[in-house]
C-alpha cells in the first residue's frame, strides 16, 4: 500500500527545515507560502526520507475568495504520497511561482491550469493557451465564468418540471 | 561541404491517421532533422471539468467513458474510486472482483488497439491491426453481455457495479482467456522480430528512468524505461491485492521497449483473469450506500442524490495508459465543487519534444505512436 503522508505531518517536516514556510495545514494537504514554494519543492524532491521525484498531478481550484494550486506528489522509490497547496489571493491577477524547475512534468499541467483557470505561473518557460485558442476571452473553469440559469445545478432544475424561464446565454 | 538550409515547418495533423485523432504536431525541420516540436491541441476539448460541476456525482459517470474512449472501464473505475474515498463507501467483494475482471479485459482490448495501430504507424500496414481488432471484438462482446454497450460502457457505480454479469458471461470469458495465449504467441511471432518494426523503433525516442520520472510519465512508457511502478501493485485497488502477477519492465526506454512492454502486459492480464475468474465469490454487487450520503435534494427530478461530506479526494488507478487520477472536491452539495482529471495521455506527451528533436519526421510518427495517446483524454 502506498503510504499517505498527511498534510499535518508534511507541514511539520517542512516547518523544521524552513521555519515560516507553511501557511496552514489540514489533514488532506499542507499550504505553502508562495514565495517559499520553489525551495520547499526542491527539498521534498531531494530529501532522502521523502524523495517525491514524481509530480502526479497539478491542478488549480477556484475557492471563490482565492485560487489554490494543488500538487499531488508521489515517491516511486519509497512508495508514498502527499499533497501540498499554494494560494493565490489576487483574483484579478493570480500569480504562483512555477515548479517546472523542480519537476519538468509540471510543464503541460501548468499550461493547462493557466489556460482554463488563468493562473500565471511565474518562471514557466512557455506559458501559452493549451486547449483554447489565443485571444479566447476569459478563464472557463473559474466559478464566475458563465454560470448557468438557476445557479449551480441548472440541469437538475430543468428536467421534468421544466422551469419556464428562458435559457441564459448558453442555449 | 556544408549545405545551407532554412528551417521550415511541417504540420503533422490535425487530420492525419498517425496522430490517432485530431491532434496536431507542428514540426520545425532543418533539412531532415527536427529542431522543434510544438503540440497544438484542443480540437476535441469539451470542457468536461466545467460540465461536471453542474451534474450530480452519478450523472458524471458517463463523462468518464468519453475521456479515454478505448478504456471506458478504467475511466469509470478511477472516478468511482475517488467518490468512494470521499464518502467512505466500501463496495462488496463480488463487485471488487468484477471490477478487476472488467479492467483487465479492458486493458487487453486497449493494448490490442495500441499495439496494432503502432504497427500501422511503423508501416506494417493494416494486417497486424486486423488481427488485433479480431480479439478486441471478442472483449467488446463480453462488455456488451455485461452492460449492453461496447464502447461507452457506463458500468461502474458508486458503491459497486451497475448489475451482475449474466450466467453466460463466465464461460465465454473463460474460453476467451484460454484462446488468448495462442493469439499472443501469434502476435509475437508476427511482430517482435519483424524488420519493419524493429528498424523503425529500436533506439528511437529514448527516455532514461530519471527523465521519465521527472517528466511525470506513467504507465507502459515509464515501465519501458525500467521503472517497475504499477499502481496495481504499489497501491492495490479493487481485488488486485489478491491476485499474483508480474510487472512488465523494459530495459532501454525506447519505442521498441514500449511496444514489447504492452505485449507482455497483455500476458499478465491473462494471468490475472485466469485467477480472477476462479476466485470470484457470489454475493451482492452493490453496497448499501450510507443514508447520510444519500439525501433527497430539493428538486423533483432526482429524488435521491449522493452528497459526499465536505472534503477532497484523489483517487488513482493504473489505466492502460498510465496513472489515471480524479481529484474531487466536495462542498456537501450533490455536485462536485471541483472535478479534475489527471489524464495519463496528456501528461505522457510532456517529453515529446525531448524525444523527437534530432530525429526525422518518420521517427516523430513512431514516437507519437508509442505514447499511445487518446485525444479524448488529452483534450477532455
Amino acid at each position: 500500500m502506498t503510504k499517505a503522508i498527511a498534510g499535518l505531518d508534511i507541514a511539520h517536516r517542512i516547518e523544521q527545515k524552513f521555519p515560516g514556510a507553511v501557511e496552514e495545514a489540514i489533514p488532506e494537504a499542507a499550504t505553502m507560502k508562495a514565495d517559499r514554494l520553489a525551495e520547499v519543492c526542491a527539498f521534498l524532491r531531494d530529501d532522502p526520507d521523502l524523495k517525491f521525484e514524481f509530480l502526479s498531478s497539478l491542478t488549480a481550484v477556484d475557492r471563490l475568495e482565492y485560487f489554490e494550486v494543488v500538487y499531488h506528489l508521489t515517491s516511486i522509490r519509497l512508495n508514498q504520497m502527499t499533497a501540498i497547496k499554494v494560494k493565490a489571493s489576487d483574483r484579478e491577477n493570480p500569480r504562483v511561482p512555477s515548479v517546472t524547475g523542480v519537476w519538468v512534468g509540471a510543464n503541460l499541467q501548468e499550461r493547462e491550469a493557466y489556460d482554463l483557470m488563468g493562473i500565471v505561473f511565474v518562471g514557466h518557460p512557455d506559458l501559452r493557451r493549451m486547449f483554447l485558442w489565443d485571444g479566447f476571452d476569459g478563464w472557463p473553469l473559474r466559478k464566475d465564468y458563465l454560470v448557468g440559469p438557476g445557479g449551480r445545478f441548472p440541469g437538475l432544475e430543468r428536467f421534468p418540471g421544466e422551469s419556464q424561464e428562458p435559457l441564459g446565454g448558453r442555449g | 561541404m556544408t549545405v545551407q538550409t532554412e528551417p521550415f515547418v511541417v504540420n503533422l495533423g490535425p487530420q492525419h491517421p498517425s496522430t490517432h485523432g485530431v491532434f496536431r504536431l507542428r514540426l520545425t525541420l532543418d533539412g531532415e532533422r527536427i529542431i522543434d516540436a510544438d503540440m497544438v491541441m484542443g480540437y476535441l476539448h469539451r470542457s468536461m471539468e466545467k460540465l461536471a460541476e453542474e451534474r450530480t456525482y452519478t450523472q458524471n459517470i458517463p463523462f468518464t467513458d468519453r475521456t479515454d474512449y478505448l478504456a471506458a472501464m478504467t475511466g469509470n473505475l478511477a472516478y468511482v474510486i475517488a467518490v468512494e474515498q470521499l464518502c467512505g463507501i466500501e463496495p462488496p467483494d463480488r463487485a471488487q472482483w468484477l471490477r478487476t475482471i472488467m479492467c483487465e479485459l479492458q486493458r487487453i482490448a486497449s493494448h490490442c488497439m495500441a499495439v496494432g495501430i503502432f504497427a500501422n504507424d511503423c508501416g506494417a500496414w493494416q494486417t497486424p491491426v486486423m488481427h488485433m481488432l479480431r480479439d478486441r471484438e471478442k472483449v467488446l462482446d463480453l462488455f456488451e453481455m455485461a452492460c449492453g454497450a461496447r464502447l461507452t460502457l457506463n458500468y461502474m457505480r458508486i458503491g459497486g457495479v451497475s448489475r451482475d454479469v449474466p450466467p453466460e458471461f463466465m464461460p465465454t470469458a473463460r474460453k476467451l482467456i484460454k484462446d488468448l495465449p495462442k493469439k499472443l504467441d501469434e502476435y509475437e511471432d508476427l511482430l517482435l522480430e519483424n524488420e519493419i518494426i524493429v528498424e523503425r523503433s529500436r533506439g528511437i525516442g529514448v527516455l532514461t528512468p530519471e527523465q521519465a520520472m521527472a517528466h511525470s510519465v506513467s504507465g507502459p512508457m515509464l515501465r519501458a524505461s525500467g521503472v517497475a511502478w504499477d499502481i496495481r501493485k504499489a497501491d492495490p485497488y479493487a481485488a488486485y491485492d489478491k491476485v499474483d502477477f508480474d510487472i512488465a519492465v523494459g530495459v532501454h526506454g525506447d519505442v521498441y521497449d514500449r511496444f514489447v512492454v504492452r505485449l507482455a502486459e497483455m500476458r499478465e492480464s491473462v494471468k490475472i483473469l485466469e485467477q480472477a475468474l476462479e476466485l470470484i465469490p457470489e454475493g451482492p454487487v452493490h453496497a448499501q450506500l450510507p443514508t447520510a450520503t444519500v439525501q433527497p435534494i430539493d428538486q423533483p427530478v432526482a429524488p435521491l442524490a449522493i452528497r459526499p461530506p465536505v472534503g477532497e479526494a484523489y483517487g488513482r488507478i493504473e489505466s492502460p495508459r498510465g496513472e489515471l487520477g480524479f481529484y474531487l472536491i466536495s462542498d456537501g452539495s450533490p455536485a462536485p465543487f471541483r472535478f479534475h482529471i489527471r489524464s495519463p495521455s496528456y501528461i505522457n506527451l510532456t517529453p515529446l519534444k525531448l524525444m523527437s528533436v534530432g530525429g526525422t519526421v518518420a521517427d516523430a510518427i513512431v514516437i507519437l505512436g508509442s505514447v499511445d495517446i487518446i485525444v479524448g483524454e488529452v483534450d477532455r
